[in-house]
């Protein structure tokens, strides 16, 4: 091992370390925060089981559900990104620019559309069958864009543009069916559609856990395929891979994990593009670092976009999805002037 | 040249009758159908024969004719403004759209509605022309201060970035005012509100802006050939670009200010209409006008007809319709390489 390799190993250890403290104290953070105050000491005691009742509903109900899931989100979108940018070589790829989020999201809104009497939104069986909606419309989404931007071949800038332009698409077509929707369910989807986690309970928790339990350890299996990816095809064909197989079967858990993603937490844009880019700044261009590495940027950065947007104006909760986008679009403005 | 024969005066300036007869005749679609419909006959009366005890010579008078005419401007001073920006940069994307200007300018209404309720419907307009311009300038920078130049795609993400970037901090500014119905109809675009006096601010804000751009056109058409070519023909490709500029920001912003974001109509119609006039922006521009006021006043009727008696934001249909060709040019020159 190169001294070099020695400190990127050494900067990856402590980096894994310095991301946990930093998510577990903004975790005790977030629980403290809100329209009812705590203070740290009482929410170690309520989840100790020692809080009074109205303690432990404000925490085991409200706060928690939504914590978690901002994490298990900022987890899959972070991943999603990861494999999406080593897959389509593409540094600016991200479920939301390509359009995956909208066509998971167009997905819901015709299921809230046409199954609307059937069960109600946060119902438990619709926390579940949402997911699979949406991954419906994501894969249909991916598929749709791999197909319009082939042309012997598919290279990158097109995908991008294509990707730009089929979610223009979703996105006038949900205007259209959302304004169809009654008021109560339109409102739903307007605020789910922004990127929101705060209505969050434990069966979109519950929903949501399967999918990252299962795609982050293949994910993360298949990561020394997305660095010989990387290298370009011809390389990589020469080095064995049967390319094409492991690309859409990458492609595949990046669709996945962003369908299931938007289903919990609505289209939250720019986190899948930023997190990848700030982990391989701190880890390098190695996919067995940069995706565990994504996954703590991810869940940190959707933790704290979430306690910025319920309280900077509160009352007033702002969407996370909208923080997201804030604090990231300067950084991709950024990224993009320095791309050729 | 084969452009000169299959562009012929005759066959342009047919094509163009053609498309204002169309315009005149989907006016009167566009007015005689509404929540009533009226027949023609009665919108003829309407208009020059006015009698003000009749209700449906009222409603066509204070509410259809406005929204008609307002959807013909609209249309017109978005497509010649994206026939500007795709003439000065070269770029088959360029569009007020895609380049954000359209979130810019609702971005600058928002802060407007929220830290100045009482102001005058002139300086809204005002505001959002300022707006378009945040965005121009922005999408610019990022383009100047990049490595290889503004290329489609990068002018596409820019524009994207930018563009939720702006739309993000208005949709804060928004939900803390409790604005989001006033502010939601701007970013779903429609043309319900139009009355007189938006059509005077858009006619004398748009007239300004048409006549810079057809005062320019001939420049245009030599800076289309290239930088370096006008600058060798001595044309001072600084002040064009400038003028153009303000141009497409007058457009834009007076478009936006009235009818909200309108997606696409600034990206397809000079594609079109370069495909039917050839290369000289003295046709271009104001062909553009015209097919843009034809889409434009279509979609609207369309958005009205789809889930009548509810509204369609005028928007997502341009959207639709803009998509495809989008892809198409995003598949050619555009995404070619």
């Amino acid at each position: 091992m190169t001294p070099e390799q020695g400190i990127k190993r050494r900067k990856f250890y402590i980096s894994i370390v310095g991301l946990i403290v930093l998510i577990i104290g903004m975790f005790f953070v977030s629980l403290s925060t809100g329209v009812i105050q705590l203070s740290p000491l009482e929410v170690i005691k309520t989840l100790v089981g020692q809080g009074t009742d109205k303690q432990e509903l404000v925490l085991f109900d409200f706060r928690l559900p939504g914590i978690v899931l901002a994490l298990l989100i900022g987890t899959g979108l972070a991943v999603s990104g990861a494999i999406l940018q080593g897959v389509t070589q593409n540094d600016l790829a991200d479920p939301g620019i390509l359009g995956i989020n909208t066509g998971a999201g167009l997905a819901v809104v015709l299921f809230i559309f046409f199954f609307q009497d059937t069960f109600s939104m946060t119902s438990t069986i619709s926390a579940f069958v949402m997911p699979l909606f949406a991954l419906v419309g994501a894969v249909f989404a991916a598929f749709l864009i791999y197909f319009l931007a082939w042309k012997d071949g598919v290279n990158p800038i097109r995908l991008i543009l294509v990707g730009i332009g089929v979610n223009a698409g979703f996105s006038a077509a949900l205007i259209i069916f959302q304004l169809k929707m009654d008021p109560q369910d339109f409102r739903q989807a307007t605020v789910w559609l922004a990127g929101d986690i705060w209505s969050a309970n434990w069966s979109f928790v519950l929903a949501l856990l399967p999918w990252i339990l299962v795609l982050i350890p293949i994910a993360l299996h298949k990561a020394n395929s997305l660095n010989v990816l990387n290298l370009g095809d011809d390389i990589a064909a020469g080095l064995g891979t049967s390319v094409e197989r492991e690309r859409r079967l990458l492609l595949l858990i990046a669709v996945a994990l962003a369908g299931a993603c938007v289903a919990a937490g609505g289209g939250i844009a720019f986190l899948g593009l930023v997190v990848p880019h700030i982990a391989r700044r701190i880890v390098g261009p190695t996919h067995q670092r940069i995706i565990p590495i994504s996954t703590l940027i991810g869940a940190l950065l959707l933790m704290v976009s979430d306690a910025i947007g319920k309280t900077i104006l509160a009352p007033t909760e702002i969407p996370v999805g909208i923080i997201v986008a804030i604090l990231s679009t300067p950084y991709f403005v950024y990224l993009l002037m320095k791309t050729k | 040249m084969i452009a000169a024969i299959t562009h012929s005066r005759l066959l342009k300036t047919i094509i163009n009758i053609v498309a204002i007869v169309a315009l005149i005749f989907s006016i009167g679609i566009s007015v005689s159908y509404g929540a009533v419909d009226i027949n023609l006959s009665t919108v003829w009366q309407a208009i020059f024969q006015f009698d003000s005890s009749l209700t449906s010579h009222q409603v066509i008078q204070e509410l259809r004719l406005p929204r008609a005419f307002g959807a013909a401007l609209v249309g017109a001073f978005l497509a010649v403004s994206g026939a500007i920006m795709q003439g000065m940069t070269r770029n088959p994307l360029a569009s007020p759209s895609i380049m954000g200007v359209t979130n810019g300018a609702a971005f600058t209404l928002v802060i407007m509605l929220a830290f100045f309720p009482n102001v005058s419907n002139i300086v809204l307009t005002l505001a959002s022309f300022a707006g378009a311009g945040i965005a121009v300038v922005l999408v610019f920078l990022v383009g100047s201060y990049s490595s290889s130049g503004l290329t489609p795609v990068k002018l596409a993400l820019a524009g994207v970035a930018i563009g939720t970037l702006l739309s993000s901090i208005s949709s804060i500014i928004s939900l803390h005012f409790q604005l989001e119905k006033q502010m939601s109809f701007w970013f779903a675009g429609g043309l319900a509100g139009t009355n007189w006096t938006s059509i005077q601010i858009l006619l004398i804000s748009g007239g300004i802006g048409l006549f810079l751009a057809l005062v320019i056109a001939k420049s245009i058409t030599i800076l289309s050939l290239g930088e370096d070519i006008a600058s060798g023909l001595g044309q001072n490709n600084l002040l064009i670009k400038v003028l153009g500029i303000i141009a497409v920001l007058v457009l834009t912003g007076a478009a936006v200010s009235i009818a909200g974001t309108v997606g696409f109509i600034g990206l397809i119609i000079p594609h079109i209409t370069r495909f039917m006039m050839g290369t000289d922006y003295r046709w271009i521009i104001p062909s553009s006008a015209i097919f843009g006021a034809l889409l434009l006043v279509l979609a609207d009727v369309v958005a009205r007809l789809i889930n009548a008696p509810f509204e369609t934001p005028v928007g997502a249909i341009t959207s639709l319709i803009g998509v495809p060709f989008f892809l198409y040019l995003a598949r050619g020159s555009g995404g070619g390489k």
